[in-house]
């Protein structure tokens, strides 16, 4: 027993020791810039498409304009609004949340901190019980993607060279958001391939639809087997089993979100990229230069908050001629000679 | 290790020069502040079957712990073939040759006999266990130490006295060539413990030393050279079994003269309805295997009936199914007149039926419960309002049932672990004997502990005998059904093959009626 | 062990109320210590004070009235969790379904609040809400229980499986039929909704914490009597420690196991209503966030015991809350090791300093 009192005195004393050892404050945040709070998704972090996307921008931020970033990522659920409130009640300029599901907590705070800005990341606009759309808070920022725009040019890039009148979608949880990205990519194999036909797969209807790989691979291996040599996901970490399938039949995939051309190098065909960074820059720029806005900000071809991959990497996979009439595509939607549909 | 050739006793370096195989001096254990050895001492000449005696708690098996090498004494010196060993390592025991076979079965129930006689030094065949040879190994050393167990069956399968013959063979595998056995007869039936001494006396032929911690002094007598007596932590006596008696022994350890079991014949019962009526009563194991076969016999008011035989013939399955915890297949059990067939424990409770279970640890006693809470188990029903204990009822009958059966420590609060074994089955006699009951199942009640509270024990069940309640007497310790029973019953093989009154039963009768020699007698 | 160095009939009244404190105090002191001298040692890792981390996670949690009301918050669901697989590890069965049990309890009180008009009172629609959340806990509970009994399904490989059917399920349901388009939670419940903590003091305004803490700590209290008082109690402890002793004991440990998965799963189910009706006043698909889980976390830190899983509950509450406010120092994943350190301290410590304890008592004994 006097064991246990020695060794609770031993502990103790480390403990103390330890609290000496590094008699450092906080670190200071550096810059001069505005301060800008960031916060994830749960789990969201690492994800190098959406979420890293996001981060990249604040970084960049950070670097350039001398903004002080903090990121946080909570740890659950109730966090999402305590992460916002923490920054919010700590007087940044700017609060930024990533995710469609920071929309109600995003709203509530923006209308109890009038003074500070917010901007979220693929926010969800509500509409009232009349069906009419209820317009965000006056300091608040809804950073929206036209991501069926996106879509439309790699669902033409997908009919053009894939080589086959089949081409393969695989999308994550069965809801609106995705359905975007399906609609504006069938619309674009349709416009250059009337008679091609688009194979569909959901992985789920729940969250963990965008989670899991094995079913990604089992949906793109039956598309596959159709006849399918090009297949389009938008399914979060779910199309890592996309790309899986393909490397193992030789097919190729198409990316999403980011440029994932190293998930599976030499068939990714290309990858819909959605410049969740450089909306998050221009977000902070804004509140830099002092015009920031509250309302819908929409991000498409035209602002370059949308588009696809075509580097070095993949330029090979893309025939020169395919490229050309892909880039035509884009100048009319631009021109908005091309109506690409948001939902299916 | 896996060579077979260390498990051949062989011949002792130092035995034939005179020195001791053990030595153990002046040592003192303590455990915060209480002292388990207090300067004991220990001489075991080699090549002698030394037996280490003393009540529970005298601190024979810590004594047999530093031997070991499980504890490192805090003072005293213990030497080995005159060698100083003192607080070496369990592995360093090992590797000297020292085995311990524990109590407490340490085997893997799962595995089969041969696997966890050479587990911790398996025979490989690559990185794989090599289970061909290992089974041939355990065979052979089986066969020549002349511990019969079947090598390629599960422990699981085994009955208590097999278990313990692999314990044995687990220390020979490993070389073992002073044993040291606590307590090996607690669990084993009459020809079974004659079949153990056979085994050691081999040993002992071969030059192996002995050392065997028991309290039972018919087996010190029969079995041991030289004896050891230990209380409260200090050697107080050391004899030559030649030239001493039981009665000195017990005396040496209980430090005052007691009366020794032998049959007292108390006027017995008015002979009629049996409390206990028991008619072709027939159980089935898991395995659908027959383990009680339609079994029949009535236990009278002031009647102790006593039911002998080895261990595993049905006994266990036969008690569970009279109170309840087991299902029976066919047959009747009154209690009282009453059919209580398929009724549930605690309507057999209700209806008068006590039980002290053969095993406390595992089921007489919740370990963790205080005393107090464990002296209402299966009457918690009786200690509750509306679903809620009645806590000073729970504590009233603590205080009374510590004091009538003088349960030691006396404080109800301790839990059950906290006392020693004697103690805990006191616990139990005095929950199922406190009570008003009819009929008393009472399945191997001294199993365990010291000469003390045996004594207190058969006190107990004879006195409900005169108090004209009927009592059903399991017990693998033939001396005790002789000593208690009016009329003696053996089980064989899940039958009844005889019932005997007491005058016509003798250990030598029984004996062999108990290994199925003879055909069914009528009593 | 032995009677030598104590004479048995000397009282101890002393002895023991001391021997009971050392016994409770000393283990989860002596947890708590390693680990936060670990806690330091990953600090120091990367090149921060661990004096400034610990005080930002104090001013961050009990430091002001928005972070304690954060903590008690979060408190709140945990305690519940905790004290579901406390009870089921009393009867000495191990439910890894609080997850769902308490997602599906927040689904059924939601459905409850929706149903009901809006015109309800609070007083009859808040006891409604959280009898469907029992009964929605509990239902799930039940299925494990009722396999083991029946059919000696070992309960852990049901409740984990449970977890994936019965999230399924509702996160199915609620997408299928009830969600409000764009987000992945029901529309908001017209009645039932219980007053947040800042009703009552405007200083916790923000914060989460609301009356359903009374309803954890009245659970705690219920649970302990139950556990300690009731005959019930005795008996699902007793079948807990050793089941054949109950079964000698007349107590059928079936029959426990079905009546405390069962309860197990009813106190997760109401744990639920923390966010449905005190948080968010919606069910919303992943809202239980890993609390379930943590329960587990919670129960054994706390020792199975009431009053230990609410103090568990408030340390791991005050950990997740704090690692939000730290997040400037020290990555968030240094506030998960943390939480396994201090779980593994108590895992390894507690038993082995409650063995040396008690070996110390029962030599004395």
């Amino acid at each position: 027993m006097k064991r246990l009192f020695i060794l609770v005195g031993v502990l103790l004393a480390a403990h103390l020791g330890l609290l000496l050892a590094h008699r450092g404050g906080a670190a200071a945040e550096t810059g001069t810039g505005p301060s800008v709070g960031v916060v994830f998704d749960v789990g969201g972090r690492g994800d190098k498409s959406f979420n890293d996307g996001a981060y990249l921008g604040g970084t960049r931020a950070a670097r350039t304009l001398g903004a002080r970033v903090r990121f946080i990522e909570p740890g659950e659920g109730s966090d999402r609004e305590a992460g916002l409130r923490l920054l919010a009640a700590e007087g940044s300029d700017l609060v930024l949340g990533v995710g469609f599901i920071f929309t109600d907590d995003l709203t509530g705070l923006a209308r109890e901190y009038p003074k500070v800005h917010f901007a979220g990341v693929d926010y969800a606009l509500q509409t009232d019980a009349a069906g009419n759309v209820v317009p965000p808070p006056s300091n608040l920022s809804a950073l929206k993607f036209r991501e069926e725009e996106g879509s439309f040019l790699v669902g033409a890039i997908a009919a053009l060279a894939g080589g086959s009148k089949k081409v393969g979608f695989v999308g994550g949880m069965d809801i609106p958001l995705i359905h975007k990205f399906e609609a504006g990519y069938r619309a674009g194999v349709m416009h250059v391939c009337p008679d091609c036909e688009v194979l569909v797969g959901y992985a789920g209807v729940t969250p963990e639809a965008f989670r899991n790989p094995g079913k990604g691979k089992e949906i793109a291996l039956s598309q596959y087997q159709a006849g399918v040599h090009v297949i389009f996901h938008a399914s979060g970490s779910t199309g890592l089993g996309v790309f899986e399938a393909a490397r193992q039949t030789g097919h190729y995939a198409i990316g999403v979100d980011a440029d994932q051309w190293a998930e599976a190098p030499g068939h990714v065909m290309t990858s819909m990229v959605k410049g969740v960074d450089p909306a998050v820059f221009d977000a902070i720029k804004r509140v830099k230069d002092g015009d920031f806005t509250g309302g819908v900000r929409s991000f498409g071809l035209a602002e370059d908050g949308v588009g696809y991959v075509y580097d070095e990497h993949n330029r090979a996979l893309i025939p020169d001629a395919v490229r050309a009439r892909v880039e035509q595509l884009r100048r009319e939607i631009i021109a908005g000679r091309i109506k690409v549909p948001s939902t299916r | 290790m896996s060579d077979l050739s260390n498990a051949t006793p062989a011949p002792l370096g130092g035995a034939a020069s005179g020195t001791p195989a053990v030595e153990m001096d002046g040592i003192v254990k303590t455990f915060g502040p209480v002292t388990a050895n207090a300067g004991a001492t220990l001489s075991v000449g080699a090549g002698e079957i030394h037996a280490l005696v003393g009540e529970n708690g005298a601190g024979k098996s810590t004594l047999m712990r530093v031997l070991g090498g499980g504890f490192a004494p805090d003072a005293g010196t213990v030497r080995v073939l005159g060698r100083d060993v003192t607080g070496w390592s369990t592995q360093d025991a090992i590797r000297a040759g020292v085995g311990i076979v524990h109590q407490h079965f340490m085997l893997v129930p799962t595995l089969t006999v041969a696997e966890n006689v050479v587990l911790g030094s398996e025979p490989r065949r690559g990185l794989q266990l090599d289970g061909r040879r290992a089974l041939d190994e355990v065979r052979a050393l089986s066969e020549r130490s002349g511990l019969r167990v079947p090598a390629d069956r599960t422990v699981a399968e085994l009955s208590v006295g097999e278990a313990q013959r692999v314990e044995i063979l687990k220390t020979l595998y490993r070389g073992a060539r002073i044993l040291v056995l606590d307590e090996p007869t607690a669990v084993l039936s009459p020809p079974e413990v004659e079949e153990l001494w056979t085994v050691l006396r081999r040993m002992r032929g071969e030059g192996a030393t002995i050392v065997i911690i028991t309290h039972k002094l018919d087996e010190v007598m029969a079995i041991s050279d030289r004896i050891t007596v230990m209380r409260h932590g200090r050697t107080v006596e050391r004899l030559a079994t030649a030239d001493t008696t039981p009665t000195e022994i017990a005396r040496a350890m209980v430090g005052r003269d007691v009366v020794l079991p032998s049959f007292t014949s108390d006027a017995v019962k008015a002979a009629g309805e049996g409390a206990l009526q028991v008619r072709d009563l027939t159980v089935r194991d898991a395995r659908g295997v027959t383990v009680v076969d339609s079994v029949s016999f009535d236990v009278a008011p002031g009647e102790i009936l006593g039911i002998a035989g080895v261990e595993g013939n049905g006994q266990t399955e036969l008690l569970e199914a009279l109170a309840g915890l087991r299902a029976a297949v066919g047959g009747v059990v009154r209690i009282d007149g009453r059919d209580v067939g398929g009724t549930s424990v605690r309507r057999r409770a209700d209806a008068g039926l006590s039980h002290i279970p053969e095993d406390r640890h595992r089921r007489g006693l919740i370990l963790d419960y205080s005393v107090a809470d464990n002296l209402v188990l299966g009457q918690q029903h009786h200690f509750a309002r509306r679903g809620v204990m009645d806590r000073a009822a729970v504590a009233r009958n603590a205080a009374e049932k510590v004091a009538a059966f003088d349960i030691r420590p006396p404080s109800a609060a301790l839990p059950a672990r906290a006392l020693s074994g004697g103690n805990q089955q006191k616990i139990v006699i005095a929950r199922e004997m406190g009570r008003d009951f009819r009929v008393l199942l009472a399945a191997q009640p001294t199993r365990g502990v010291d000469v003390g509270a045996i004594e207190f024990i058969h006190g107990q069940l004879r006195e409900a005998r005169a108090a004209g309640k009927a009592v059903l007497l399991v017990s693998a310790d033939l001396q005790e059904v002789l000593a208690l029973a009016d009329r003696v019953a053996v089980m064989y093989g899940g039958r009844f093959v005889a019932v005997l009154p007491r005058a016509a039963a003798s250990e030598e009768v029984l004996g062999r009626y108990m290994t199925g020699a003879q055909p069914r007698n009528d009593a | 062990m032995t009677t030598t160095a104590l004479p048995a009939s000397e009282p101890r009244p002393r002895g023991a109320v001391r021997a009971a404190l050392e016994e409770t105090l000393l283990p989860p002191v002596v947890a708590l210590l390693i680990a936060l001298v670990i806690g330091d040692l990953l600090i120091l890792a990367f090149g921060q004070s661990p004096a400034a981390v610990y005080r930002l996670l104090l001013e961050g949690t009990w430091g002001n009235a928005y972070g304690l009301g954060q903590v008690l918050y979060k408190t709140t669901t945990l305690t519940f969790t905790g004290l579901a697989v406390a009870i089921g590890l009393r009867a000495g069965v191990f439910n890894i379904g609080a997850e769902s049990q308490l997602a599906a309890g927040g689904c059924a009180a939601a459905l409850v609040g929706l149903a009901l008009p809006a015109g309800v009172p609070g007083l009859l629609a808040v006891p409604l809400c959280i009898a469907a959340a029992a009964l929605g806990g509990g239902a799930v509970g039940a299925v494990p229980g009722v396999l083991k009994a029946k059919f000696g399904a070992h309960e852990v490989i049901v409740t984990i499986m449970l977890n994936f059917v019965v999230l399924a399920l509702l996160n199915w349901f609620v997408a299928s039929k009830l969600h409000v388009p764009e987000t992945l939670h029901t529309p908001e419940i017209h009645t039932g909704a219980v007053p947040r903590l800042s009703d009552a003091a405007a200083a916790f305004h923000g914060s989460a914490a609301n009356a359903t803490l009374a309803v954890a700590l009245l659970a705690a209290v219920a649970m302990g009597f139950y556990l300690f008082r009731t005959r019930r109690g005795y008996e699902l402890r007793a079948v807990g420690l050793q089941p054949d002793a109950a079964e000698y004991g007349g107590v059928s440990a079936g029959g426990v196991w079905i009546r405390a998965l069962m309860l197990s799963g009813a106190i997760a189910g109401v744990g639920g209503i923390n966010y449905v009706l005190g948080y968010k006043h919606y069910y919303e698909e992943g809202f239980a966030g890993g609390a379930g889980f943590l329960g587990i976390a919670v129960a054994l830190v706390g020792r199975n015991h009431p009053g230990g899983v609410v103090l568990a509950a408030l340390l791991f509450a005050t950990l997740s809350q704090g690692g939000l406010a730290i997040h400037a120092l020290v990555p968030k994943q240094m506030v998960e090791v943390f939480q396994a350190v201090v779980i593994l301290a108590v895992a390894v410590s507690v038993p082995e300093v409650r063995r040396v304890l008690l070996s110390a008592r029962r030599v004395q004994a």
